[in-house]
């Protein structure tokens, strides 16, 4: 029953977005007004994929298991809310919550964007149901999530452990929203092209959207850095895995574009690189969908993968880089940037360049692999090695800039006193030594980019002070500028001064190592509902101030499927992170602990956080002058 | 000019799309088969006591060889560590270990907790000896011949299986 309902209301949108495609061409000859029945098929769009959507989550909710999507990723036995989450964990699901961002999307972009030619605004609302309905037909004809099969089976397969995760849960969805949301300035460059909409207005119909889709881009790539940190067991946050590398390359265009646009609002200039921007993004993303989802990469993130969708996904990717190329050489005309060397519009375009860097370098790492293996025969993979080489060092120069930029005048070629910033620079090198002298001695690498990430966090600290003046404060740029060098900061000390110690232990026994003693105390076995677990308990004490934490690493057995799981016990503080990981040794009583001391875990989170709020309030301040 | 850019545009573009294409039609696992019964490549690799150096020539003294390629700070290592014990009793088998990327004392503690199965060892620190094996993740192992050819090579760690296999191959 649910899988008619379900593939009623499938071929219901098909209709509805060829409806709305039909409607607003025969609307774009005949009369400059919006009709309302657009309004309302856009409405109706959104409200059936929504119901669509939630069709879905009943079926995993009452397990369904004549659906094959809910036999191959759900079980009756599993805990309710890693049944709803089970809806977009995995392929058919989550593509289903790409139509609904698409068609929300498209339907907010039109009710709000009412100050612009309607001929834009119905023309991006075709673009928009073009792109509505190749998901669509990928979603019916190849990756269906109310397939039937039969017979009906009397349980299901259960989703992957390792996804059962409350962070695991929210992580796609956020990232969906950013991925996603870059369609509807894909397609509203696309009709802009088409339109010669080239005003400096154009800016203000997609700047907000570019922003939504940028925080949801950031908290979606946060929340699957603190999955990866305490549920792979490595410790680390950051693996240049090819699939969080995926997520990475639209952030990067996103980020570029944000600051272009500041530029083209305020003095009408890079119209055609916010166009390119607007491509690259929406591009990338689709670029990472197919990364993933083909298989023809192998990385954590390849669960479900199948050649067939590959091929799908590639005509689409194929159809709008060749599209959006052929219009754009049609339409691009030779722009004149009369720029000043040190004015704002050439800092920002500075900025462009190093993200445009960060873009190719993380982008080239990612699809090399590809390259080498389908031209040579060889199978290589580009760790972070390769990365940490190309992109550290250049961060050094980027803060730098990103402290100074700011401060430049639009169109002008003065700088305001230059003076201070060597006074900055002395303050950044001096509490750097102060580091350097009273805890320990690092690289020269991480010595520069230790200074230039104190760099950017004074000059912009005294900014606020400036600014407060005379009150005239951009909280927006400051906050996210400031937490982004609080960022490298932190991710620059926590790798200096993070501890790794690696053990045998057997039951009693104590290791020792510089002022700590980590004894294994006991170890239970425990029966939950979908898993069994071996938990250790382990007592961490700090010999000199006599301070005892426990800490309780699992080894986990889940029956469906049947998979063992290492999981991190993890004690969070302001200062510090103690990480444990606990692993069984094939026959013997020795079991291996890794231990790890990892400073300022917290802040690292806290300023990604921090980052986000930064756009959001640019967001809220848009909002309010609109 | 314009044209010309026009033109490498496109074309770069179609070339990413024609590999992204030949990279879905390619099987992606990695198969071991073509290195079956080729020659030994010519290696010198250093001893883990840094004293001397090993060749090709240290692996024609013995009937089968299981070169076996490991790290202190890899959990699967850890995993086949006990078959690689009792592969050590066989007399017909010679083993040499292969150090990869690996810090000396970690090493080390490694074999003196676990105990150490190997005839001869080595260290690869930079893992540039290890590539010529085909080497690219650990562990692996490749079991070879006294006439230096490959017999089989094994991906990951050893299971009882492959014990058995080896077993099997060498008596």
């Amino acid at each position: 029953m649910l899988s008619n309902l379900g593939n009623i209301l499938l071929f219901l949108n098909v209709i509805l977005s060829l409806s709305i495609i039909y409607t607003a061409n025969r609307n774009l000859k005949i009369s400059e007004v919006i009709d309302k029945k657009i309004y309302q098929l856009s409405l109706i769009q959104s409200t059936s994929i929504i119901i669509c959507f939630f069709v879905l989550i009943a079926a995993f909710i009452v397990s369904d298991f004549s659906l094959i999507t809910v036999y191959q990723n759900s079980h009756s036995l599993k805990p309710f809310f890693y049944k709803i989450a089970g809806t977009w964990g995995n392929h058919e699901g989550s593509l289903l919550l790409w139509a609904i961002i698409l068609s929300i999307f498209s339907f907010l972009f039109l009710v709000y964007n009412k100050n612009h030619p309607n001929k834009f605004r119905l023309l991006t609302l075709i673009i928009q149901n073009i792109l509505i309905l190749g998901f669509l037909f990928f979603i019916l004809f190849n990756s269906n999530p109310f397939s039937r099969i039969s017979p009906i089976p009397s349980e299901g397969l259960g989703l992957n452990p390792i996804l059962q995760d409350p962070a695991l849960a929210i992580h796609p969805p956020l990232l969906y929203v950013g991925f996603v949301g870059a369609s509807i300035y894909f397609s509203a460059a696309i009709a802009s092209l088409i339109t010669n909409y080239s005003e400096k207005s154009f800016s203000l119909s997609i700047k907000n959207w570019v922003l939504i889709s940028w925080c949801f881009q950031t908290l979606g790539i946060l929340v699957g850095s603190i999955w990866a940190y305490y549920e792979l067991g490595w410790g680390g946050f950051w693996f240049w895995d090819p699939v969080e590398n995926a997520s990475l390359l639209p952030w990067f265009a996103m980020t570029a574009l944000f600051h272009s646009l500041i530029v083209f609002e305020k003095r009408n200039l890079f119209y055609f690189w916010v166009i390119i921007l607007c491509l690259i993004t929406f591009t990338l993303s689709v670029t990472g969908t197919f990364l993933v989802r083909s298989g023809i990469l192998n990385s954590v993130h390849t669960f479900a993968s199948d050649p067939s969708r590959g091929i799908y996904i590639l005509i689409f990717l194929s159809l709008m880089i060749f599209g959006s190329i052929f219009l754009l050489f049609q339409k691009y005309k030779k722009e004149n940037y009369d720029l000043n060397r040190n004015s704002k519009e050439t800092f920002i375009l500075v900025n462009n360049w190093f993200m445009m860097f960060y873009l190719i370098t993380v982008l080239l790492g990612t699809i090399y692999p590809i390259f080498t293996d389908a031209l040579t025969d060889n199978k290589i993979s580009v760790g972070p090695p390769f990365y940490n080489a190309i992109i550290f060092p250049v961060v050094v120069v980027f803060l730098i800039f990103m402290a100074i930029g700011p401060k430049a005048k639009w169109i002008k070629n003065k700088f305001e006193n230059i003076r201070i910033y060597f006074f900055i620079l002395i303050g950044a090198i001096g509490l750097n030594l102060v580091i350097l002298f009273f805890f320990k001695s690092y690289t020269l690498l991480s010595n520069f980019i230790i200074i230039s990430a104190l760099f950017l966090i004074i000059s912009s600290l005294m900014d606020i002070a400036k600014a407060l003046k005379k009150n005239k404060l951009d909280f927006a740029r400051i906050i996210s500028h400031t937490s982004f060098g609080f960022l490298v900061l932190f991710i620059g000390l926590n790798d200096i001064f993070s501890v790794e110690k690696d053990y045998n232990i057997k039951l009693g026994e104590t290791k020792k190592f510089e002022n700590y003693s980590i004894q294994l105390q006991t170890l239970d076995l425990k029966n939950y509902k979908n898993y069994q677990a071996v938990i250790g308990k382990l007592e961490i004490k700090n010999i000199n101030s006599n301070q005892i934490n426990i800490l309780n690493p699992e080894i986990r057995i889940y029956d469906k499927p049947k998979t063992l799981t290492y999981e991190a016990a993890i004690k969070t503080s302001l200062v510090k992170d103690y990480y444990l990981t606990m692993s069984n040794i094939d026959r013997s009583d020795y079991y291996n602990i890794k231990f790890q001391k990892k400073p300022l875990m917290a802040w690292i989170w806290i300023s990604v956080i921090m980052i986000v709020i930064g756009g959001s309030l640019r967001l809220f301040s848009n909002a309010k002058n609109n | 000019m314009q044209k010309i850019i026009k033109i490498i545009i496109l074309f770069f573009f179609l070339f990413i799309i024609g590999i992204f294409y030949l990279g879905l039609t390619k099987d992606t696992n990695y198969s071991t088969s073509s290195l079956i019964n080729k020659d030994t490549p010519e290696f010198k690799i250093i001893s883990f006591d840094d004293s001397n150096f090993y060749t090709r020539d240290d692996l024609k003294k013995n009937n089968y060889t299981l070169i076996n390629f490991w790290a202190s700070w890899c959990a699967p290592c850890k995993i086949e560590h006990p078959i690689l014990m009792k592969l050590s009793q066989k007399k017909k088998l010679m083993l040499l270990g292969i150090n990869f990327k690996d810090k000396n004392l970690q090493a080390k503690t490694f074999l003196s907790d676990l105990g150490n199965p190997y005839d001869l060892l080595a260290k690869d620190k930079n893992g540039k000896q290890s590539v010529k094996f085909g080497i690219y993740g650990i562990p692996e192992s490749i079991l070879i011949n006294k006439d230096l050819i490959i017999i089989k090579k094994f991906v990951g760690p050893l299971s009882v299986d492959d014990y058995n296999n080896i077993i099997k191959i060498i008596e």
